[in-house]
C-alpha cells in the first residue's frame, strides 16, 4: 500500500477523504457481526445459569433419570431427550427416501414444465407455520392413524418377532410415530430442496460421460451424482434433523405428552421442546421445575448446535469441483 | 444465411465429380448420415447432412464455432436424447440400422459409440474402477478377465506405464493429460465400434496433445474415429477424411490431403487459410 501511495499521491489523497466513511461503515458492520456472536453466547449462558440449580440438585443423575414429578420435585431429562431423538431419527428415516425421490425426479426425470411448479410447491411447504401442521395433524392425521393405519400395522406387524414390539398397544392415533410422521412432512422441503440443489451442481459433462459409456439414469445417479454430492447430501439431512429436533408446536399437538418411555412406536411420549412448551406456564419463578426446564433447553441447544454445526461443515463448498 | 449461388454450383460439381480420385484411400463407410436435420427447439442446427464415416479411419470435423460440428457428434450417440426439445430427423445408418429411430436401445448404442469430451471427466472413483465401471454395465467378467481388460485398455490409451503401480488411487489425482487418456481408456474398454472425440485436446498442454494425437493413430487400427477440432493442423495431422461445416451445413468433404491442398469451395479455402472463423 505505502509504495502505491508514495508514487501516486493523487490516489492517496482521494483514498483519505473517503476513508472516514469506510471506517465508520466497517465499524458498524463489525458491530452487527459481533452482536450475533454475543447474542448466541448470551443465550447459552442464560440457559446454563437458569438450569444450574437443576444440574446442581440432581448432578449427573439429571441426565440418567426418567423421573418428572413436580410434586416430589424429582426431575430427569431422559424421557424428553429420548422422545426428541427417537421422533427426529424416525422422521429422518421417513423423510430421506422420499426427499431423495423428489430430488431425483426433479433433477433427472421430470419434464421442464413440471420442474418449476413442483420445486416451488416443495419450497412453499416449508413456509407453512408449524402450528398449522399441528392442527392439521391433530384433526386429520390423528383420526386417520387411529382408524386405519395403526390398527392395520398392529394386526400385520404386531406378531412378528423382535420388531413386533414396536407395533403394540391401543391405536390412539397420537404418539411417537404420528409425531415423527408430521415431523417428516415438515422437514421434507428442507432435505429435498438441498438435495435438488446439490444434485444440480454436478457438471452435465460428467453425467454425459456416464451416459456415454452406456449407463441408465439410475446408474448415473448411483455411481456419479450421489458420490459427487454425498457430503452435501448428508449436510442437507443434518439440516433437516436440526429442524426436527427443535420443532415444538406440531409435535406437542400429536405426541400424547406423557412422561414415559414405551417400546411401542404408537405409545405416547414427549420431546424436550413440547415438554418445555407445556410445563413452562405452570412453573413458579425460582422453582426447581423451572430450572429443570431451562436445563432441558440447554441440552436441546447443545444437541441442535452440534447437529447444525456438522451440517454447515458438510455443506460448505468443496474445493475441487 | 442462404448459400450463395456460386457455392451451390461448386458443391453440385463436387457431388457430381466426387470420383475415385477424391475417395482414394478411404475405406467403406462404418456410419452414414442421410439427410440429417437437427433442431434445438425451433432452431435448426444441422441442415440436410449427408456424410460417410469410413471404417477404421479418422474423420475430422472442422468449421467455425457454432457451425454444428459438436452437435453432429451428439447426434451420433444420441446424447441429445437427454434434453427435451432437441430432436433429429433423417437417417444415421450403422450396420444397416437407423440409430436415431425411437426404438433403439440407447444404452446399447452408447456402448457401441463411445464419446470423449473436451474436458477430462474422470469419475469419482479409483483408476481401476473408472475403467471397470463401463465394462461392468455391459459384460459380466471375472476378476482376472477384468484385470486383463483394464490393462488392455490402459495400454491402448498409452497410460498403463504411468498408472500401473497405483490403480487403486483416485483418478482425480492424475494430471489433466493423464485424465484425458484415462477417459479414452474408459471409452475403449467397452470395445465400441466408433469413438467420438469432442475437441479432446483443447484443454491439454502441447505434450499431452501430442500423446493423444499419437494415440488416435494407434486406435484407428481398431476403431472408427470422429474428431471435432478447432486446430486445423491437428485435423491435417490426424484425419484421413475432413468435413467442413458452416452454419449447420456440410460445405465440403474429402480426403484430408485434398481438403487442405485443393479445396473446391471458396468458403473452405477461406476457412483453412484463416481468412475467417
Amino acid at each position: 500500500m505505502s509504495d502505491v501511495a508514495a508514487t501516486r499521491p493523487g490516489i492517496r489523497a482521494k483514498g483519505r477523504s473517503s476513508s472516514v466513511g469506510d471506517t465508520i461503515f466497517a465499524a458498524l458492520t463489525r458491530t452487527a457481526g459481533v452482536f450475533v456472536l454475543v447474542l448466541l453466547g448470551a443465550i447459552i449462558v442464560v440457559l446454563f445459569i437458569g438450569g444450574w440449580p437443576a444440574f446442581r440438585a440432581f448432578g449427573p443423575a439429571f441426565l440418567t433419570s426418567t423421573a418428572w414429578n413436580p410434586v416430589t420435585h424429582r426431575f430427569g431429562a431422559v424421557v424428553a431427550v429420548y422422545g426428541t431423538i427417537v421422533t427426529s431419527v424416525l422422521a429422518l428415516i421417513l423423510a430421506v427416501p422420499l426427499s431423495f425421490g423428489i430430488a431425483f425426479y426433479l433433477t433427472e426425470l421430470a419434464p421442464g414444465w413440471v420442474r418449476r411448479p413442483v420445486g416451488t410447491a416443495i419450497e412453499l411447504l416449508a413456509a407453512i407455520p408449524s402450528i398449522i401442521y399441528g392442527m392439521w395433524g391433530f384433526f386429520v392425521i390423528v383420526p386417520f392413524m387411529a382408524q386405519y393405519i395403526q390398527p392395520w400395522l398392529i394386526d400385520t406387524l404386531g406378531d412378528v418377532p423382535v420388531i413386533g414390539a414396536l407395533f403394540q398397544g391401543p391405536p390412539f392415533g397420537t404418539g411417537i410415530f404420528t409425531a415423527a410422521l408430521i415431523l417428516a412432512i415438515m422437514i421434507i422441503p428442507f432435505i429435498a430442496a438441498t438435495m435438488r440443489d446439490v444434485f444440480l451442481t454436478v457438471p452435465a459433462v460428467y453425467k454425459e460421460s456416464a451416459y456415454g459409456v452406456g449407463c441408465t439414469t439410475w446408474e448415473v445417479m448411483r455411481s456419479i451424482v450421489v458420490p459427487y454430492t454425498r457430503v452435501s447430501v448428508v449436510g442437507g439431512i443434518m439440516l433437516g434433523l436440526g429442524r426436527a429436533l427443535g420443532e415444538t408446536m406440531a409435535v406437542t399437538f400429536v405426541i400424547g405428552n406423557t412422561n414415559r418411555i414405551t417400546t411401542s412406536l404408537f405409545g405416547p411420549g414427549n420431546t424436550i421442546a413440547s415438554l418445555v412448551a407445556l410445563e413452562f406456564p405452570e412453573s413458579e419463578n425460582g422453582s426447581l421445575k423451572l430450572a429443570s426446564l431451562l436445563a432441558l433447553g440447554f441440552l436441546l441447544f447443545v444437541i441442535s448446535f452440534i447437529v447444525l454445526a456438522i451440517s454447515r461443515l458438510m455443506l460448505r463448498p468443496r474445493l475441487s469441483a | 444465411m442462404s448459400t450463395t449461388e456460386r457455392e451451390l454450383k461448386a458443391r453440385l460439381e463436387i457431388m457430381g465429380g466426387l470420383g475415385a480420385e477424391d475417395e482414394a484411400g478411404l475405406n467403406p463407410a462404418r456410419m452414414s448420415l442421410r439427410n440429417l436435420d437437427f433442431f434445438y427447439g425451433a432452431t435448426q442446427a444441422l441442415k440436410g447432412i449427408n456424410l460417410d464415416f469410413p471404417d477404421r479411419q479418422v474423420t475430422g470435423l472442422i468449421g467455425p464455432s457454432g457451425c454444428g460440428k459438436s452437435t453432429l457428434l451428439r447426434v451420433l450417440n444420441r446424447m441429445y436424447d437427454l434434453y427435451p426439445g432437441q430432436r433429429a430427423t433423417g437417417e444415421v445408418l450403422m450396420d444397416g440400422e437407423n440409430i436415431i429411430a425411437p426404438d433403439v436401445d440407447l444404452n446399447d448404442l452408447r456402448s457401441r459409440v463411445g464419446m470423449v469430451f473436451q474436458k477430462p471427466t474422470p469419475f469419482p472413483m479409483s483408476i481401476y474402477d473408472n475403467i471397470a465401471f463401463g465394462v461392468k454395465l455391459h459384460e459380466r467378467l471375472g476378476k482376472s478377465a477384468m484385470d486383463e481388460r483394464v490393462e488392455w485398455s490402459l495400454t491402448r490409451a498409452a497410460l498403463w506405464g504411468e498408472v500401473k503401480d497405483r490403480l487403486s488411487a483416485s483418478a482425480m489425482g492424475l494430471s489433466g493429460g493423464q485424465q484425458q487418456r484415462l477417459c479414452i481408456a474408459r471409452t475403449i474398454a467397452v470395445r465400441p465400434e466408433v469413438i467420438l472425440l469432442d475437441e479432446p485436446t483443447s484443454a491439454l498442454d502441447p505434450i499431452s496433445t501430442l500423446k493423444v494425437e499419437e494415440l488416435m493413430d494407434e486406435l484407428k487400427q481398431d476403431f472408427t474415429i470422429a474428431i471435432v477440432t478447432h486446430n486445423l493442423q491437428q485435423a491435417a495431422r490426424c484425419a484421413d477424411q475432413v468435413a467442413f461445416f458452416y452454419l449447420g451445413e456440410l460445405i465440403e468433404v474429402g480426403t484430408a490431403a485434398r481438403m487442405f491442398t485443393a479445396p473446391k469451395v471458396q468458403r473452405t479455402q477461406e476457412y483453412i487459410t484463416g481468412r475467417f472463423g
